[in-house]
This record gives C-alpha cells, structure tokens and sequence, in this order.
C-alpha cells in the first residue's frame, strides 16, 4: 500500500443555477491578461450542448485521455512516438477557433463620435489582432439552451440515444437542461503529465494539485491534446501551456479556492482523499463496465486504523488524516456514493465528482397539456425523469444506467424524508418503499440533507494545513534538532584529523 | 583576409556566444525556452510548411553530423557510384524538402495577421539565415557535385582542427574547383552555419537545444514532492534536508 492523500472535490449539480460567478471570480484572479483572455480554467457548460471547446468530449475528433492496452493503458493521441512524431505539428490539437476568438468592445467610440443622425455604437474587436471582427462564438454560447440546433442537438453524448429519444428531449414542454461546471480534475492517472515530453507538467506529492512549470514548458502543446477535459491550455503569447492551479496559493493559507468561494449556490465541496497509489495503473487499465467502481475503491477509509497506520508511515500528516476524515467528499463519493466522476471512460481517474442532477424529475406534462405536479408519489418517482437516463450514464458512469439509477433514488428518498419531517404527509408504506428501494435509513438521508443544504463554510471546505513552516525548515535548515549542536552550523559539523 | 576572419575568428566567437548565451538564457531566463509555436493561432497552414522544413533540417542535421564523426565510413559508403548517388539525392531531397518548407512557413507568417501579431523581428532574421543556409547548400551541391565525399574529406578535418583550437583555415581558403559558383556557395554556407550558431541564444532557435529526448526514457508519470515526508519523522536523521530535490514516483 502506497497511500498518499489528494484533493478532491465534489460539485452539486442539483445546486447550480448557472450563474457563471466561478468562472469570473477565477478570470478576475488568473486569466485576465494578454494570451490568456480565451481561457477559462473554470467554464459553466449547459447540458445538452457542445460545451467548451466545441466538442472537447468527442475524442474522435481531439484523441485526448487513454485507451486500453492489453494489461495497461496509453495515451489515445499523444505519448512517446506519437508525441515525439507530431511534436512539429500536432494534428490532434484543438486551435483557437475551437474556443473562440476573444473580443472587446471600441468603447472610446462612443465617446469620440462625432455628432450625426446615427447612434455611435462601439465595434467588437478582436483581442489578438486588434481588428474589428465578427464574433462567431463565445464560452458559453450554448447557454440555457440557447442556439439549440447549432450547439445542443450536437451534443457528443446523444450517440448513446436513440432518435426518439433525442426528440423527446427537444420538444419544448419536455425540455430538459443542467448546467455543468467544469475546472481541471486534478486526476490520479492525469493524461496531460503523461504526454509532456519535457516533463514540465507535474502532480505535487502533498496534495495532489497538477501543475505546469513555466519554466519547463516548451511549448510542445502534447498537453493540450492529451487531457480529455480540455483543460490545459496553450498562452499564444507567451509560448507555454497554463491550465488551472487550483488556487494552490489559496489552499497553502487555507483558503478554498476562488471558484468555490465564489459559488453562490454553495454547490462546491472540497475536501481531502486518502488513496493507494500502488493501485493506479489496475484500475485506470480495468473493464470501462467496472472503472467507476474500481475508482471508487482506490480511495481509502480515512476512519481504518490499518489505513491511518500506512498513512503515517507514508509521511501523511496527522492533521491531513484528521481533515480526510471530515472531508466532505468522501462523504458524498464513499459514504453515500450519491456522487460520480465526469466522463470516467477517459480513464484519468478524475477527483471532481458530480452529483447528478434530479430536478427534471420534479413534474411532469400531462396529456392534456397542464403541469401536472401531483402524481401519485406527490414527488414523481425516478422512474419519471425527462432526461433520458442514458443521456446521464454517457457522462457520468460510463454508459452504466443503474448507477445512476442508484443515485436517483437516494436523492428521491432524501426529498421523500425531508417530506415527511417538515410536512409529515407522507404514509409509512411510501415512506419505507422510498428509503427501502434507495437502501438509506433516516438518518443518513437527514445527513444528506444536511449537508446539501445547511453546510456552513467550514462543512463544504475541509483544508489540511500544508506545513510549508516544516517544508521550509527542511530546505533551509533553519531549525535545530534534537543530537545537533547549536544554531549556524549548515553542515554536520565533523571532526579534523 | 576575409577567409581567415570568417573561418578563422567567426568560428570562436560564434561558439562562445553560443555557449554563454545558451547557458545564461537557459538558466537566468528560464521562462524565455519555449519553441513559441503558433500553431494555436493558425494550424493548416502551417502542416505542410513545418512537416516539410522540420523533418527536412532534422535529417541535414544528422547527416552533417554523420559526416563529422565518422567520416571515413562515409567515404567507404561512397566507394560504389550507386551507393554515392543514393546519398547525394536522399541528401538533396531532404535540402529541397526543408526550402519548400521554409518558404511556405514565410509566406504563413507574412500573411497571416494572427501569426504578424506574435512575431518579432528575429523571427524574420532566423529565415534569411536559414534561407541563406538552405539556399547555399542546395547550389553548392548543384554545381559542385558530391558532397558528402567533400565533406567528410576536407569539411570533418576543418571542423575538428577548429574544436582543437588549431584552425586550419587553408583548408577552406585554398580550396579550388573549376566552378567559381560552387565555391562562394561552399563559403557562404560554412560562414552562415557559424552565424546561425552564433545568434542561437538571442532567436526562437534555443528550442532546438531543448529537443525533449529524455522523453523516451522517462516514466510517463512524474510526481515531485517538496520535501520528504518520511524522513521528517526520524529523530536519528539530523539533516534531513539533504533530500532537497526528492522525487518519488
């Protein structure tokens, strides 16, 4: 057992309302400069839609993450021959017209207009030529749905459907959408580290944040294609790929970071996971049926002694063991498994995991045209969505219906309790069929609930302390220690012959 | 005059440039190596214009330096006429590949306005070197005929009497050829190799120093921790901190 701890983070969908305020707040901190305007290291997606870049998830198209091979697995676009046979040109990359081109408005024209019968308006112009242009597209041009036969009806995930069933979603009283926000995944196997050929991109030990060094990078643009998410991304100005750092100044101070300190909706958990790195290559190489519950398994029972005890001999600090076992994540992900991680047949053991949304399920149409918010079960069953479940296992379980089935009907039953705390309309018989059939007790669905809804700042944001006084004691030597002798030695101070 | 300026100084003060420069801008500017493709802003164009110039350049490369550290196997190679004429037209082939590139990479950047907006005017000096560079070659082996039997005869022995600080410029000054052509493209193109070298720490050309070799032997995976965990928990271990730079995977 190799155990190391890692960052991890559970978004809740059911929660988001779309408001993009993640996605400025990190802008604000991170992007807002020259080479860097097209990035969004944290973008907000509708669902169905083509998302950002256009069709990142169609790795037809962009050859990112792995692919089985044999007993192990490879880079699908990227990797040591491929990378090195297309380091001159990269047939696989997704250039800035797959994002789009970033713009600004000539405001100073409405000021310096001469006076006139027309009304001055300030041109977009572009902010890498400078020239007025055209905007084509934007981040989030699919927004709410919007453009629907351009962007949504493109959606990657619809070659799951069938085509009554993607008609079925587009008819205006069964529309269905959810919002997907999305940042780097910081993944166990991440494909971007794999696919640097100078080794510039790297995961850190102690928490598990990847990151790019600037240094290193040498602009081979391997990452770019390599990462699934399209998360790593190339500054035309400066020459070297940035992708997002989790705010890893922020989580050394203890600080959540900017995106989900942000969040309005309070969507965002983060927390600590202890896994066993020995176990990597197995699962991300494992069956695609078996993978999310394989990478479930990788992470570890913060509570097992035999865990804590492989943990310290590893050098996980006691406060990180402490922080995993309040970590909020392990609580959605392990304890109630009610969350899963975005597209896992990319097969980058991503650490964001999703809880899917139920609203949909909610209400239904009925024949004669009225919303009909009263079924039999008062909050319609599961079985009710209009979303097609499949559409949902294309993101989130790898094609496996039932997992998120699994899901669905804990999240119904949570709502069914919280029914018959609050209101107490509900029989015992619905009741014990509700709580039977999602296989959680009372008590759980009240801590579900509890954490879904009430969560103070410090329930969503568990952050270990990053002992940088230790790190920095150990580079420097500044302290003393027990057997030395005295303070200003920077060598063992040894005796002259 | 003018040969032993350029064959005989050119030479040292090009490799010293080149050296300090390269090691001050790889270890003071760090952030300045990059390769600073452009294919993010423009990708069709430029398939054609850096397959054909890269893969091009890549093998002249290697097959000068084929010639400067074995040249006697190049000569034995040459002995059997077909065998020569393999070599010369593969050779050819490559510089004619490498020229296609090159201008169809010029003509991408002159008419591109995205690529206008991140180059410089190096940018622009490092293709009339090459130019030049490629240019020389290319007639040099049109009017000179056979090369790499030339090269590994009189270009390896200049070369190496070069890198043991005894140049031996007669060598290129009292060369003589019926083709007067030939001779100032084989002057031309030694005097432009030493500048292209020479002017490698202040262009785009550091990221050929770069070149990710260690790629093919590294592990995929690269995890780097700040400092070792395990050592911080031994009392015996006084100095921990030795372990400055620990990588674990």
């Amino acid at each position: 057992m190799n155990i190391r701890s890692q960052i991890a983070m559970v978004f809740h969908l059911d929660k988001c309302i779309g408001c993009h305020t993640c996605s400025v707040a990190c802008k604000n901190i991170w992007t807002d400069r020259k080479g860097a305007e097209y990035m969004w290291w944290n973008n907000v997606e509708t669902k169905p839609g083509t998302g950002y870049p256009t069709k990142w998830e169609d790795q037809d198209i962009y050859q990112g993450g792995w692919k089985k091979d044999g007993d192990s697995v490879s880079l699908k676009g990227a990797g040591k021959l491929k990378g090195l046979k297309n380091i001159f040109h990269n047939p696989n990359m997704p250039v800035l017209d797959d994002y789009y081109e970033p713009w600004a408005y000539r405001y100073q024209d409405l000021f310096d207009a001469p006076e006139g019968d027309d009304q001055p308006i300030g041109r977009a112009v572009s902010l890498i030529t400078g020239e007025p242009i055209e905007i084509q597209s934007g981040p989030n041009w699919d927004d709410d749905l919007s453009g629907t036969p351009d962007y949504a009806r493109q959606d990657v995930n619809f070659k799951h459907l069938s085509q009554a069933e993607q008609e079925a979603m587009f008819q205006l009283e069964k529309m269905t959408f959810h919002y997907l926000p999305r940042i780097c995944n910081h993944c166990l196997n991440p494909a971007c580290v794999a696919s640097c050929p100078s080794g510039a991109l790297y995961k850190r030990g102690e928490d598990g944040v990847v990151l790019i060094n600037q240094e290193r990078c040498r602009a081979w643009r391997m990452c770019v294609t390599a990462c699934p998410y399209k998360k790593s991304y190339y500054n035309w100005n400066t020459g070297k790929s940035e992708k997002c750092v989790l705010c890893y100044p922020r989580l050394e101070s203890g600080q959540p970071p900017a995106c989900m300190h942000s969040c309005v909706g309070r969507i965002r958990y983060l927390g600590v996971m202890l896994y066993d790195a020995d176990r990597i290559q197995a699962v991300a190489s494992c069956d695609e049926s078996e993978i999310v519950d394989r990478h479930m398994d990788i992470y570890l029972n913060p509570n097992d002694p035999a865990v804590i005890k492989a943990a310290r001999e590893n050098g996980i600090a006691d406060s990180t063991i402490k922080a995993a076992q309040n970590s909020p994540v392990y609580k959605f992900v392990k304890e109630w498994k009610i969350a899963l991680p975005l597209h896992p047949e990319f097969r980058t053991l991503p650490n964001l995991f999703y809880v899917p949304p139920l609203l949909p399920a909610m209400a239904s149409v009925s024949a004669d045209g009225t919303y009909d918010t009263v079924s039999e079960h008062l909050l319609a069953g599961v079985e009710k969505l209009r979303v097609p479940i499949r559409y949902l296992s294309s993101l989130f379980t790898a094609g496996n219906d039932d997992k998120v089935m699994d899901v669905f009907k804990k999240l119904h039953a949570v709502r069914v309790s919280r029914r018959d705390t609050t209101v107490k309309d509900v029989t015992d018989k619905q009741l014990n069929t509700v709580m039977n059939e999602a296989s959680i007790d009372v008590d759980t669905a009240n801590a579900i609930f509890r954490l879904t809804s009430l969560a103070t700042f410090e329930e969503r944001f568990v952050i270990p302390a990053a002992h940088r006084e230790e790190a920095i004691e150990m580079l420097e030597n500044t302290g003393d220690y027990k057997g030395s002798t005295g303070f200003g030695f920077k060598e063992k101070p040894a005796r002259g012959l | 005059m003018l040969d032993y300026l350029l064959f005989g100084a050119l030479p040292y003060v090009a490799l010293a440039v080149f050296l300090i420069g390269s090691i001050y801008r790889y270890t003071k500017k760090g952030f300045q190596v990059s390769s600073l493709s452009s294919q993010f802003l423009e990708g069709r164009k430029l398939f054609f214009g850096s397959q054909f110039f890269h893969w091009g350049i890549v093998m002249l490369f290697f097959g000068h330096l084929i010639g400067f550290l074995i040249p006697n196997a190049v000569v034995a190679w040459n002995g059997s006429p077909v065998r020569l004429l393999v070599l010369e037209f593969t050779a050819f082939g490559f510089a004619i590949s490498s020229l296609i590139g090159l201008l169809l990479l010029i003509k991408r950047r002159a008419t591109t306005k995205r690529i206008q907006m991140v180059s410089n005017y190096m940018d622009y000096v490092v293709y009339l070197v090459l130019f030049v560079q490629i240019a020389s070659g290319i007639l040099m082996a049109y009017y000179g005929r056979w090369g790499s039997n030339w090269f590994a005869s009189v270009m390896t022995p200049y070369l190496r009497s070069v890198f043991a600080f005894n140049p031996n410029v007669d060598l290129i000054a009292q060369l003589s050829t019926s083709n007067t052509m030939a001779l100032l493209m084989v002057k031309t193109h030694i005097a432009s190799a030493f500048l292209i070298i020479g002017i490698i720490p202040f262009t785009r050309f550091v990221h050929f120093l770069v070149a990710p070799f260690d790629y093919i032997w590294r592990k995929y995976q690269l995890v780097i921790w700040n400092w070792n965990h395990k050592e911080i928990r031994t009392s015996r271990n006084y100095f921990p901190g030795k372990s400055r730079d620990f990588k674990n995977n």
